[in-house]
């Protein structure tokens, strides 16, 4: 099938409102505490990549390291105005709310920070072909006063507002 | 190998840190020639960006010469001499695809911050913060240029060292500033600030074809180079009054293009100054915009102001309503080095665009904490300090 008839039917599964999704179930994770059931706290990260849907989207597997998330639901549509393809995830399990979001950020292991890695490395692979790794050996020194700045340097691509 | 560290709030020293290695396979080692200090690092030095870590290396601003490339460079060589983009482009992304380089999506490692701070992350820049990437600066012997075939760019035998390496950073933001402020033949033009992107930015005006060029600053010095090798008129704002100096030499409509050339550290003889100083230094805002005001106040009529100087939070007294009731266009951006680094070497090379004079002390990297006080401070004629690291 062309690419262009395959976007053609893409664009017709969205205007139905049966938007492209695969739900990644087989390594499901259990439920967090913390999580919210209710559907606002299931939110969509989404991005956008500047190719076209046709190369996001091959065959049946999804584009690393998308693929290596968990628990996890992901849609693709095309970006309008030839801006590429819109790739969305939400959390199946929901998100962490109120404490347990602090909790979760201080601890590293805020459920989103895999998502929103994800998602910008997919993006870096697709449009590059590679993810750009921070300088090393580092030339900064650890100080008390630098921790704030380290612990949000260590999750860069993890927070944020994706 | 030898670099020019960040430790602490005024505080820099010359220290041994590791040598650079490549990561990436489109990276290239750049040995460097010369790196210039940047009147936005002051803003760092100053802790007005607060995301420097204690050893960071500075600089920005630079050209040298390939050492050794990832496999996969396909457009230079080892030994190629290259000035390189101070923005880090992927040179695939959507912004990229449209030369706006320095909103690539794909080279700031740590976008949550400037995401959190601003709603969506520009690219990597090197030696401004962890903000911006954490990439290791240029005032140091060596430094990792990511993706080489899209930001280091092969000097023209016909350049010299010596004004090519404007071309990594000042001239290009200059440029950037006309072009993207819409400069066109006939326009009457105003630049606040006649620093090294205040003067480079008045030269392009002339070169896009601006019939009168006005450059606003308060050291004379400076305002000397305006007149003498950028062509361009000078004002003092401490010996007159701007917006009036700006009417009369407009024909009372007010220049056609504002170039904001200062940032968030600028000064002013009114009392604004002070009442900014307060706010700064109180936390209350974090930069303080006096050029960006007189800037919107004196533009004319649906005319346009572009801000080049850096800014990095909120301002207060910003004069909204004259912007909206006079209809201004008012734009910023770091610069699009890549968009423009080919087209400056070439007019480099033809004798358009020289840069040398910015170069007013050139000095051993050793020597560049004493270069960046004098710098800070205006001393001894100071525009740029130029460090020889190697």
């Amino acid at each position: 099938m062309g690419r262009a008839a395959r976007t053609l039917i893409f664009a017709t599964a969205c205007g139905a409102g049966a938007v492209a999704t695969r739900a990644v179930l087989n390594r499901r994770s259990p439920r967090r505490a913390g999580a919210r059931e209710d559907a606002r706290h299931q939110r969509w990260h989404t991005i956008t990549v500047n190719r076209d849907i046709a190369e996001v989207t091959t065959g049946d597997r999804l584009p690393q390291p998308l693929a290596d998330l968990s628990g996890v639901e992901v849609r693709f549509r095309p970006a309008p105005g030839d801006r590429g393809t819109e790739i969305a995830v939400r959390l199946l399990a929901g998100e962490p709310a109120g404490a347990a979001t602090i909790r979760n950020r201080v601890a590293g292991d805020d459920p989103r920070y895999a998502v929103r890695r994800a998602l910008r490395e997919t993006r870096s692979l697709l449009e590059t072909g590679d993810v750009l790794l921070p300088d090393a050996p580092a030339t900064t020194r650890r100080t008390i006063r630098n921790t704030p700045l380290e612990h949000a340097t260590r999750h860069g691509r993890e927070e944020g507002l994706l | 190998m030898k670099a020019l560290t960040w430790q602490g709030v005024d505080k820099l020293s010359v220290e041994q840190v590791p040598d650079p290695g490549l990561r990436n396979d489109h990276d290239a080692i750049v040995k460097v020639t010369r790196s210039v200090a940047c009147g936005s690092d002051l803003h760092l030095l100053g802790g007005y960006i607060p995301f420097m870590r204690q050893g960071d290396v500075l600089g920005h601003e630079f050209l040298g010469e390939i050492i050794e490339i990832g496999p996969e460079v396909r457009r230079h060589r080892v030994g190629d001499r290259v000035v390189v983009s101070s923005f880090i482009a992927c040179g695939h992304c959507w912004y990229c695809d449209r030369d706006e380089y320095s909103l690539c999506d794909n080279t700031n490692t740590n976008p949550a911050i400037t995401e959190t701070l601003w709603g969506h992350a520009p690219g990597g820049c090197f030696g401004y913060s962890h903000a911006m990437g954490g990439n290791a600066g240029s005032h140091a012997e060596y430094i990792r240029v990511p993706f080489a075939d899209v930001g280091a760019f092969s000097v023209p035998e016909a350049v010299s060292d010596e004004r090519a390496v404007f071309a990594s950073d000042s001239a290009a933001t200059g440029w950037m500033g006309a072009d993207l402020g819409g400069v066109r033949p006939g326009d009457v033009v105003a630049v606040w600030g006649a620093g090294a992107v205040g003067q480079l930015a008045a030269r392009a005006s002339l070169l896009l074809g601006a019939e009168r060029v006005i450059v606003i600053d308060r050291y004379d010095y400076r305002l000397q180079q305006v007149e003498k090798y950028v062509g361009a008129e000078a004002v003092n704002y401490e010996r007159g009054d701007v917006a009036t100096e700006l009417r009369e030499r407009s024909g009372g409509r007010g220049p056609d293009v504002c170039i904001e050339a200062v940032g968030m550290e600028a000064h002013s003889p009114g009392p604004q100054f002070a009442y900014d100083q307060l706010k700064q230094r109180l936390r209350l805002q974090s930069d303080r915009p006096i050029a960006v005001r007189e800037a919107v106040h004196a533009c004319r009529k649906g005319g346009s102001v572009f801000i080049l100087g850096v800014f990095a939070g909120m301002v207060d007294k910003f004069p909204l309503g004259a912007m909206m009731n006079k209809g201004l266009t008012v734009r910023g951006a770091q610069m699009h080095g890549q968009r423009y680094i080919p087209m400056l070497l070439e007019r480099m090379a033809d004798g358009d665009l020289i840069t040398e004079h910015l170069a007013t002390h050139v000095m051993p990297l050793d020597d560049a904490p004493e270069g960046y006080q004098i710098f800070k401070d205006k001393k001894d004629n100071c525009v740029r300090p130029v460090f020889l690291p190697n």
